[in-house]
């Protein structure tokens, strides 16, 4: 029982984070039709702006100004360097924010150094919010829900009740006829870029004091947000959702369960002592993103809930 | 008779939309066939049902009497059946005479081979020059074809289509954006490369239509509504109807 | 009416254009390798040379399917790691006498790991291939992280995090060598490697290497030329596989030892960056990314910290401002002197090449203070005798006034030639 309780408040709070950060890069590979590879890297920069911002100031200040200032990086990058990039067609922008996340993870290493700095969690929100069988569950981490929901709740207001909002939407699936409408579309673009890499400065704010900030933050998250763009589909928010709380869950549900495969798979004659059977379902965890990646491109390329394919 | 190409109580729809509608018709070998119509009436989804692209909602397509439809487009062109595209869908990367080689590749049994020199092959590069030559390429055989003029582009357009032999051809407006000139040359060409064959053939340009077609067919909203030889068409009151406003009226054509 | 025997021959290219544009390059190339040994190079100068002859290898393998097929993959490092470790272990049955393996010699490993590479672009290619662009791209990646989780799942093949370490002095000696010495495994080195480039030449001369640049330019016309796109795209990555696995092997038996890291993500983007950079348009263009960044790697990395930052921005710069690569570069510049105004082309090209060493006058010197004081040793950049810390005016003179000049100089070039 424990398990189940604490996989889901965990594989939960863990998934909304996962959408923070993916719906960002939803919004601009829906739209661009980029698959933007530095998009953990702007996670990245959002975990060490406000680790910046928070040691001079304080975490508050740094809640509001670290994403707007990933945000207008965002914006350039988009402006100067993409923008250009984008005549020679999809390869050419993929290997782009293919070097750039190379150049942003150099960069990091020479500002802040190679090693993790110490980012913390802030006092006012350190502490146990509750406790179940006998563990604690941080108050921090029902913050980051809290965040999560409203960042979910004011961006489905944006896009839905607004006309900026409507505008985005219809680019998302037809940007050539948003253009033919009169609507500046490469102004719209460098926008909605922007506010995909603000997005992902968000999680990064909020998650690099749970888990470590360090310059391997962006390699670590990446390919398991282009999991989650894919297993999602492309122009669909609702699937980006649905797709990072399944991985969420998946996750933390199966680094639970030690049972190996020898456990499950006993009767065909699988035994501990052979390598197949020794392997725990634990240690599947990490991977099964990835399983559930390919099994998703090769039996249902469009996604959960997109409609083109890929 | 057997018929070259036969279509039977096609249909096609995409969801709700319909946009083929209960199409039937009968080509015979060697029969020039044009397909006039509306812009929208749905020629090129017609097309791309034939040649395997789309599969018919319902009803068949049949390539000498072998029921064809469901089958993946390059297994019904290895049946006999080619066509070329409105837009040109040519090779952009290579010149103009590795365009065609590639075409001819497969009706000379070169298949999948990797231990073979494509340079060597004697029957390979002689079949690729008699393309040439037949579509007036041959002086610009080794220019890349991204840098044609457009009028060659079609050209080559139609010489890929040609090149691997096949004996039902479909021409996907192939004079399009043309001045009269290019036309009269592009008709040439279409005439002398299609001899022999069976060519259905989709058009604007009434006067290449009443000059190569054996017979027409006028496709509306999906549905045939004539098929005819040209002086039929000319006087049917229900293409003049479906056209009027749209297109010059046959007789008003020089 | 024309003389078909005749004509025909006129098309293609004369047996004199045809020796000079394909047999000589190789020979050339083949006589270079012969001619090093004779320059007595030194240790160091061996251990470079053969990790490029590996890495050019691997990075026109790559080249197969990116450049003449199209298909953007994040994974290819798993066919070298694959086809590398069978050879390792072929070694290590060629130690122990086992059965057949006592008979063949080491030095023909690098065909087993060709087999080993195949087979897995057999396997794992079957279900990839079916779909090109960002969906074959996101499969790579996915299949890639799993291969490399797997690698540690399964230590008798992957030995773990040691990995499967070998002896190549054992078993038959061929041509004589012993394998010992290290200017006996450059012999090795260099026979594989013009036997790979050769190889994988002689593809694009064959009727599926053609086919292969015609998907790749546009898969719906192959289908109507009687051909299945999905079944060309597959029969390449086949050989893709085959000849990383042929570089793996190279490696198996250069290091004597294979691990799990060999699989993963960062070769992969490594062979990507070579492939590209060196020019993906080109046949050769991987040969020259493949010594370029081989030589970074090993020397770079002795002069400076920052090499990969280096590294970025020098790949930023080809996919943005040079998308044809190295290779375009060149051959841009002996066309550009070929062509009407050589003496004019020459003096914007120079003007071109002074900017941007400015800029990257500019850039070395931000970036070594930078570097410097961000370790924090109180290590001060002093290049030639100058000082420069993060303090000093002259320092940031000297990062923002070749930077300017540099932008200015490439811009005015480059309008010279607009305004043309």
């Amino acid at each position: 029982m424990e398990t189940i309780v604490f996989g889901l408040l965990n594989g939960v709070s863990y998934g909304l984070l996962l959408f923070m950060l993916s719906s960002g890069l939803t919004l601009i590979f829906s739209m661009m039709g980029v698959l933007n590879f530095a998009h953990a890297s702007f996670y990245m920069l959002g975990a060490y702006f406000a680790f910046t911002i928070t040691g001079s100031t304080s975490f508050w200040i740094a809640l509001f100004i670290a994403p707007v200032l990933v945000g207008l990086v965002g914006a350039v990058v988009e402006r100067y360097g993409l923008r250009k990039v984008h005549a020679n067609g999809h390869v050419a922008e993929l290997l782009f924010t293919f070097g750039l996340a190379y150049l942003i993870e150099e960069v990091v290493k020479i500002i802040y150094g190679k090693t993790a700095v110490d980012y913390r969690v802030p006092d006012l929100l350190n502490f146990a919010a509750f406790e179940i069988y006998g563990a604690t569950f941080p108050a921090y981490r029902i913050f980051v829900i809290f965040i999560a929901i409203a960042m979910l709740v004011g961006l489905w207001f944006l896009l839905k009740r607004t006309r900026a909002g409507l505008i985005i939407q219809a680019a998302l699936t037809h940007p050539h006829m948003v253009g033919h409408l009169g609507h500046n579309v490469p102004f719209i673009f460098m926008t909605v870029f922007g506010i995909g890499c603000a997005l992902a400065g968000l999680a990064g704010l909020m998650a690099g004091n749970i888990f470590v900030t360090d310059p391997a933050m962006a390699v670590q998250m990446g390919p398991i947000v282009f999991v989650v763009v894919v297993v999602g589909g492309i122009g669909s928010l609702e699937g980006a959702f649905l797709a990072s709380i399944l991985i969420g869950l998946l996750q933390n549900f199966a680094v639970g369960i030690n049972a190996s495969f020898a456990d499950l798979f006993g009767f065909i004659g699988l035994t501990e002592m052979s390598e197949v059977g020794s392997i725990t379902v634990s240690s599947l965890a990490p991977v099964l993103p990835f399983l559930l990646l390919v099994l998703m491109l090769i039996f249902r390329p469009q996604g959960l809930m997109g409609e083109q394919e890929l | 008779m057997t018929s070259a190409l036969s279509l039977k109580g096609l249909n096609k729809s995409f969801g709700p939309a319909s946009i083929i509608n209960d199409v039937s018709l009968d080509i015979a070998p060697g029969e020039r066939h044009a397909i006039i119509g509306p812009n929208g009436a749905g020629k090129s989804t017609l097309f791309n049902l034939i040649s395997g692209l789309y599969t018919p909602t319902s009803g068949t397509v049949s390539l000498n009497d072998e029921v064809i439809s469901g089958l993946p487009a390059h297994e019904i062109n290895k049946k006999g059946l080619s066509r070329s595209f409105q837009v040109s869908n040519i090779f952009t990367n290579m010149t103009v005479r590795e365009n065609v080689r590639c075409g001819v590749l497969h009706s000379l049994g070169q298949g999948y081979a990797f231990w073979k020199n494509i340079g060597s092959n004697k029957a390979v590069q002689e079949k690729t020059w008699e393309v040439l030559e037949h579509c007036a390429l041959t002086d610009k055989a080794n220019v890349p074809a991204a840098l044609l003029p457009y009028a060659d582009q079609r050209a080559l357009e139609i010489a890929i289509t040609i090149a691997g032999g096949a004996d039902v051809i479909l021409l996907d407006e192939p004079t399009a954006g043309m001045s009269n000139t290019e036309t009269a040359r592009a008709v040439d060409l279409i005439r002398r490369a299609t001899e022999g064959k069976t060519l259905l053939i989709v058009e604007h340009d009434m006067g290449v239509i009443f000059d190569l077609a054996d017979r027409i067919s006028v496709l509306v909203y999906g549905e045939i509504i004539a098929t005819d030889k040209p002086e039929g068409i000319r006087g049917n009151a229900a293409v003049r109807e479906a056209y009027l406003g749209d297109e010059a009226l046959p007789e008003e054509v020089a | 009416m024309s003389d078909t025997t005749q004509t025909f021959q006129n098309l293609a290219p004369s047996a004199g254009a045809k020796f000079r544009q394909r047999t000589l390059p190789i020979l050339i190339f083949a006589a270079i390798l012969f001619a090093i040994p004779m320059t007595g190079p030194s240790r160091t100068f061996y251990t470079i040379a053969h990790q490029m002859g590996i890495n050019i290898v691997f990075a026109l393998s790559y080249n197969m399917i990116l450049g003449k097929g199209g298909l953007l993959s994040f994974g290819h490092a798993v066919y070298f790691g694959l086809g590398g470790y069978l050879a390792m272990h072929a070694m290590n049955w060629i130690e122990a006498g086992s059965g057949i393996w006592g008979a063949v010699p080491v030095f023909f490993l690098p065909l087993v790991g060709f087999a080993g590479g195949a087979l897995a672009g057999a396997i794992i290619g079957w279900p990839s291939c079916r779909k090109a662009g960002t969906t074959f791209a996101m499969i790579s990646l996915g299949v890639a992280e799993l291969i490399f989780a797997a690698a540690f799942m399964f230590d008798s093949f992957f030995g773990g995090e040691q990995g499967i370490s070998g002896d190549r002095m054992n078993g038959y000696e061929m041509f004589n060598l012993s394998l010992g010495p290290i200017d006996e495994v450059y012999w090795f080195i260099a026979f594989w490697t013009v036997v790979g480039v050769i190889g994988m030449w002689a593809f694009t001369r064959t009727p599926l290497g053609k086919l292969s640049e015609a998907t790749r330019d546009n898969a719906q016309r192959v289908q109507f030329i009687g051909y299945n796109p999905q079944r060309v795209r597959y029969l390449v990555f086949i050989f893709a596989g085959g000849f990383a696995g042929l570089a793996g092997g190279m490696a198996a038996v250069n290091y004597e030892i294979f691990t799990p890291d060999a699989l993963s993500l960062v070769p992969s983007g490594f062979v990507l960056i070579m492939a590209y950079v060196g020019g993906i348009t080109y046949f050769v263009g991987p040969i020259f990314g493949a010594i370029l960044l081989t030589y970074m790697q090993s020397m770079l990395s002795d002069f400076t910290e920052a090499w990969l930052l280096y590294l970025g921005v020098l790949f930023i710069a080809i996919v943005m401002f040079a998308p044809r690569g190295i290779a375009g570069i060149v051959f841009g510049f002996f066309d550009g002197l070929r062509g009407d105004n050589p003496g004019r082309f020459l003096g914007r090209w120079l003007m071109r090449l002074a900017g941007i060493l400015l800029m990257l006058t500019g850039l070395i010197v931000l970036v070594e203070i930078s570097v410097r004081w961000s370790n924090g040793y109180g290590e001060v950049y002093e290049p030639f005798g100058l000082h420069l810390d993060i303090t000093s005016v002259l320092s940031w003179v000297l990062v923002i006034l070749p930077a300017v000049a540099g932008v200015w100089l490439t811009r005015f070039a480059s309008k010279e030639e607009d305004g043309q």
